[in-house]
């Protein structure tokens, strides 16, 4: 489709509007809010005790959900692309599940499953084991919403790739632990590796979820996003904005590395 | 299977990991929902102020849901048809609010909406703070699937098209968009599902009062808060029922649609 000049231009600076007033400027006003405070304190209010802890803690439980996922993401991959069991069609829609649900909804069934008058409260209370208002029920909320970014990421590499090399090397003689680590896993890195960034994002940010499950105590079960929302609603905007900014900082990372890793189709 | 667990192995591990993260929780969800004094908790589900929170949600997701297809379609094609410099920053900038936690939009939109609003409006506790949050938070999912598509396309037929004397209204119409219409689609319906469950950005500066700014989240939330556990289970299971149902019918649509155009 050929437009003329100034067709094309136009349509150009619509999007480049509608980019700028919706996304760049409201983020681009929290740090201009943030460092108008002045230097130092920005750096007393992302080294209050609370704060470091509240960082600590969501670099934690983004981690150890990370890894879970990333394991069972390419696990999950291969016997949807690879497998002829039955029931894979189950784990298709299950998959998919995290994104339809709503974050607030997730909390609430962790509830009702781990909480003291859940499925397994009476069980969990007697063996002295505490889910929610913990770290354990945060880690599992976090898992939760995080779970599709490296399968969805994974599959279509998987099937692209196809089995002939794989083929090879079994005829090699090769075992398929070691056609896997050397024939698989080099063949699917940059896909994996975008769902691993993916994933990140999503644990890291993870609110709804999180907040419901964690009780929400300062230097105990306080994740960063927790602690915008605590500062927030203690009217103390300053601190709320500069944790706020330290997590877009983080984000803006997450970004130049989702950038890097992006598959080769959204390259320009 | 070459290169990967024995078959039998991988698919019970995927299955147990997935039947403890997700189905179990749902189970439990579904199960509050119609278990337990059924009357009271669908009463608070269908009563005035959880209807209305539905109908705030529903309303704005879907027309949300219609600006992306726009300008998520339009945004894809300055991406992919047209050059300039700074192109690739823009790209990335789409990703933003994939990257930026839900709370710090919320934030960024209080700043710039809120009370102190630097433009003079103030968005806070209405409804229209609620369809802004749900815009920013969804704007890369429909770019973002109709992107590949669009650089996967032969400009041929486009040419062709052009040298019958097509004009560039009609072949936009006749060649590109039947091309893209799966992938809209898709990322319409991903965009749709996204905004029904928001809560994170838009607590914030919607806040939550009922019948003009509570979204569903928002309510549910508050039921859970009040300990009202099966009534928010109710609320849960009645929302998850009608994005699944929409999301089933954009699913129909899109799979129509690919038959017809090869």
């Amino acid at each position: 489709m050929t437009l003329t000049r100034p067709a094309r231009i136009g349509l150009r600076l619509v999007a480049l509007g509608y980019l700028a007033v919706l996304l760049l400027l409201p983020v681009g006003l929290v740090f201009e809010k943030t460092f108008a405070q002045g230097l130092s304190a920005v750096w007393a209010a992302i080294t209050t005790p609370a704060a470091v802890s509240a960082f600590w803690l969501t670099v934690e439980i983004a981690l150890i959900a990370v890894v879970a996922n990333t394991i069972f993401g390419v696990v999950c991959a291969l016997v949807l692309v690879r497998g002829s069991g039955r029931g894979r069609w189950l784990l298709d829609v299950l998959i998919e599940v995290p994104f339809v649900i709503s974050p607030v909804i997730v909390g609430l069934s962790l509830i009702l499953v781990y909480g003291t008058t859940g499925w397994f409260g009476k069980w969990l209370v007697r063996h002295g084991i505490t889910v929610i208002f913990n770290p354990l029920g945060m880690i599992l909320a976090t898992v939760f919403v995080s779970l599709p970014f490296v399968v969805r990421e994974v599959v279509p590499v998987l099937r692209e790739v196809g089995t002939e090399q794989e083929q090879a090397a079994a005829t090699l003689g090769a075992s398929p632990l070691q056609t896997f680590l050397r024939i698989t896993l080099p063949s699917i890195r940059w896909g994996l590796a975008y769902g691993v960034v993916l994933s990140t994002a999503r644990a890291l940010g993870e609110f709804g979820a999180v907040l419901i499950v964690s009780g929400n105590i300062a230097g105990q079960t306080q994740t960063l996003p927790l602690l915008v929302d605590t500062r927030f609603y203690a009217f103390d905007n300053a601190g709320a904005y500069t944790a706020g900014a330290l997590l877009a900082a983080i984000s803006i990372l997450v970004l130049l590395v989702m950038t890097a890793t992006a598959p080769d189709k959204r390259r320009l | 299977m070459a290169g990967g667990p024995p078959p039998g192995l991988g698919l019970g591990i995927a299955t147990g990991y997935l039947s403890v993260v997700v189905l179990l929780p749902i189970a439990a969800l579904v199960a509050s929902a119609f278990g337990g004094g059924v009357g009271a908790s669908w009463s608070a589900a269908t009563s005035p102020v959880a209807l209305s929170a539905l109908k705030l949600t529903l309303l704005s997701a879907a027309v949300v849901t219609l600006i992306n297809v726009v300008m998520g379609t339009l945004i894809a094609w300055v991406l992919v048809r047209d050059s300039f410099p700074g192109q690739k920053i823009i790209n990335a900038v789409v990703d933003l609010p994939f990257a930026l936690p839900t709370i710090v939009a919320g934030l960024t939109l209080v700043a710039l909406y809120g009370p102190d609003s630097p433009l003079g409006i103030n968005l806070a506790y209405t409804s229209a703070a609620v369809f802004v949050a749900l815009l920013f938070v969804t704007l890369p999912f429909v770019v973002r699937s109709v992107q590949p598509v669009l650089h996967a396309l032969d400009t041929e037929m486009e040419e062709a098209a052009a040298s019958l004397g097509a004009g560039s209204a009609t072949t936009f119409r006749r060649i590109i968009l039947p091309n893209l219409v799966p992938s809209i689609l898709s990322g319409a319906a991903l965009a749709f599902a996204r905004a029904v469950g928001e809560y994170g950005s838009v607590v914030l500066l919607a806040s939550n009062i009922p019948f003009k700014s509570q979204v569903m989240s928002v309510f549910i939330f508050g039921e859970v808060e009040n300990g009202s556990p099966h009534a928010a289970a109710a609320a849960s299971v009645l929302l998850l029922t009608i994005s699944l149902a929409v999301l089933l019918a954009i699913r129909a649509v899109a799979r129509l649609s690919r038959g017809g155009h090869g």
